[in-house]
């Protein structure tokens, strides 16, 4: 009886496996299957007039295959094929000790450590701003109007003063590439912020009222406790938003290290196959920011209903 | 135009006033002023000798609302210790007088839910354990079980009825529902609109201890036709 259940079950198991994969797992293999294909139609299209000029012999004696075969592999393709990248991607995190400037993973890291001091930053100065701006009248009137037209100024422009500013003054590294991250990371934790404080209901502050508490209690047992559910979204666009300004940070910095120094490199060089797998490295690294944020805020509200 | 004009109500130590009258007739108003949540612009209000503010301020009274506001991150334990936790006690003894308190509405076993995974009226259980658990004298209830179905609100008025039978709390409670008057209180106020004003203070000769079955005897329901007769001369005025 007992193994025949078991069995059963395992079958059951199984298909309902395959029912999942069906369901999530198909739709977003064939979507990739289709990008791929397209990938590498638009490598054979755009590199096709490179290839016929450079490499193919000028007396054309050569066959489409010929074409198709050299387009997949040139040294400085308009568009590499999804392989070549890969295969650089590869080799940029296996083929240097983790340590060297040739290793990709070095400069994930060189990178990942500005956005995260970045982020740390821009939430520590958002929640400061929010609370602010919440429990001030004055000041929600003085602050909230700079804070967006703060954001309405193109980081690009931002970052080389910022880095002139701080180098002038001794900071140099992690601390101006911080602080470029933090200035795009405040402002969706700001405003979140403002809203979720004030989002209890007025029965809510009336209760904490009846049994007098004071400001402060009010803002750690209900206010803050609130706005959560609302701090987190802010936090999955914040570290993305400082992932990009830790990046832009990096272009104008002599290129020595990260993501934004090894496109700009890559560019140097015409280099495009790093260009591709520098950005497919800095795709990731963001993905994985944002996954590791909403598993915290997964863990955090937890107990909440999701009625 | 004011919500509220010529309130003269003198509540005793240990009564249960029920406050009842139409929507609009600002018995709701009534509470609030005396729970400090409202402001008036005339007049004296005392409670326990001193003024709402500093009656408020000595956390003389709890107050449930009509909704049980519990806050969804808390457990039904942590809900009912809130009050306990602004007012400074230590964490243990906090914990203690909330399992009691939520004994003594019937919810033990429940401490460690959230408040989600509740019933609407084991949520307003919450908020009267929530409410006693300072151990105030006064508790004030606005229209606690209107929101609840009529055989949830009968059980719960009668655990009320025992809660107040054992303790003795001063109570105000406000409703808009007759039966729920005549059985709960001490003493019923008739209210009426516009502007809100006390029609009549009924003394309520039923005994102090009581069931549910009362409510079919003559002597509840001449009280409860007081009571209407009351609201339809408000109601003509």
């Amino acid at each position: 009886m007992k193994p025949l259940q078991s069995a059963i079950m395992t079958d059951n198991a199984i298909k309902g496996r395959w029912a999942h994969f069906g369901r999530q797992g198909l739709p977003v293999a064939v979507m990739l299957l289709a990008v791929l294909l397209a990938w590498y139609m638009g490598t054979v299209v755009l590199n096709a007039p490179g290839a016929i000029e450079r490499v193919l012999p000028q007396d054309g004696s050569w066959r489409w295959q010929d074409l198709l075969a050299v387009t997949m592999e040139m040294q400085r393709p308009v568009l590499p094929a999804p392989h070549q990248v890969l295969l650089d991607f590869w080799s940029g995190m296996v083929d240097w000790p983790l340590d060297s400037p040739r290793n990709l993973l070095y400069h994930v890291a060189v990178t990942a450590e500005s956005t995260l001091w970045g982020f740390v930053m821009g939430t520590v100065l958002g929640l400061f701003l929010s609370v602010c701006i919440v429990h001030s009248r004055t000041l929600d009137r003085a602050l909230l109007p700079w804070i967006v037209a703060s954001q309405s100024v193109p980081v690009l422009a931002i970052a080389p003063i910022v880095l002139v500013i701080l180098g002038s003054l001794g900071f140099a590294g992690v601390a101006p590439k911080a602080v470029i991250a933090m200035y795009l990371c405040f402002f969706p934790v700001t405003v979140a912020m403002v809203q979720g404080l004030r989002s209890p209901q007025r029965i809510e502050t009336e209760m904490l009222h009846t049994y007098a508490a004071t400001r402060w209690q009010a803002l750690w047992l209900l206010r803050l406790p609130a706005a959560l559910p609302f701090l987190f979204p802010a936090l999955r666009v914040g570290i993305a938003a400082g992932l990009v300004g830790a990046m832009v940070a990096e272009l104008p910095t002599g290129a020595q290290a990260g993501l934004g120094a090894r496109l700009l490199t890559g560019s140097y060089y015409g280099n495009t196959v790093q260009i591709w797998s520098a950005l497919v490295m800095s795709a990731l690294l963001g993905l994985a920011l944002t996954t590791a944020v909403a598993g915290v805020e997964r863990l955090v509200l937890r107990h909440r209903s999701q009625a | 135009m004011h919500a509220l004009s010529d309130i003269d109500l003198d509540i005793r130590e240990g009564e249960f006033v029920a406050l009842i009258g139409p929507s609009g007739c600002g018995k709701t108003t009534l509470m609030r002023v005396i729970a400090d949540l409202e402001k008036i612009s005339a007049g004296n209000v005392l409670v326990n000798g001193v003024t709402p503010h500093e009656a408020r301020l000595a956390r003389a009274y709890g107050y449930v609302f009509q909704s049980p506001a519990l806050f969804p991150w808390r457990t039904v334990l942590g809900n009912v210790t809130l009050p306990l936790q602004i007012q400074g006690y230590a964490r243990l003894e906090s914990k203690t007088i909330a399992l009691d308190h939520l004994a003594r509405v019937g919810l033990t076993g429940f401490e460690s839910k959230y408040p989600w995974q509740l019933s609407g009226g084991m949520q307003q259980r919450v908020s009267i354990a929530r409410a006693l658990s300072f151990e105030p004298r006064i508790l004030m209830m606005d229209e606690p079980f209107g929101a609840l179905d009529e055989i949830t609100r009968d059980r719960l008025n009668e655990q009320l009825q025992q809660l107040w039978q054992r303790e003795r709390r001063t109570v105000v409670f406000v409703t808009h529902s007759i039966a729920e008057a005549v059985y709960l209180a001490t003493r019923i106020v008739v209210m009426s609109p516009r502007p809100g004003r006390i029609i009549k203070v009924i003394e309520s000769p039923l005994p102090d201890a009581r069931h549910l079955g009362l409510r079919d005897t003559t002597v509840f329901i001449e009280v409860a036709h007081a009571v209407r007769e009351a609201l339809a001369v408000g109601h003509h005025d």
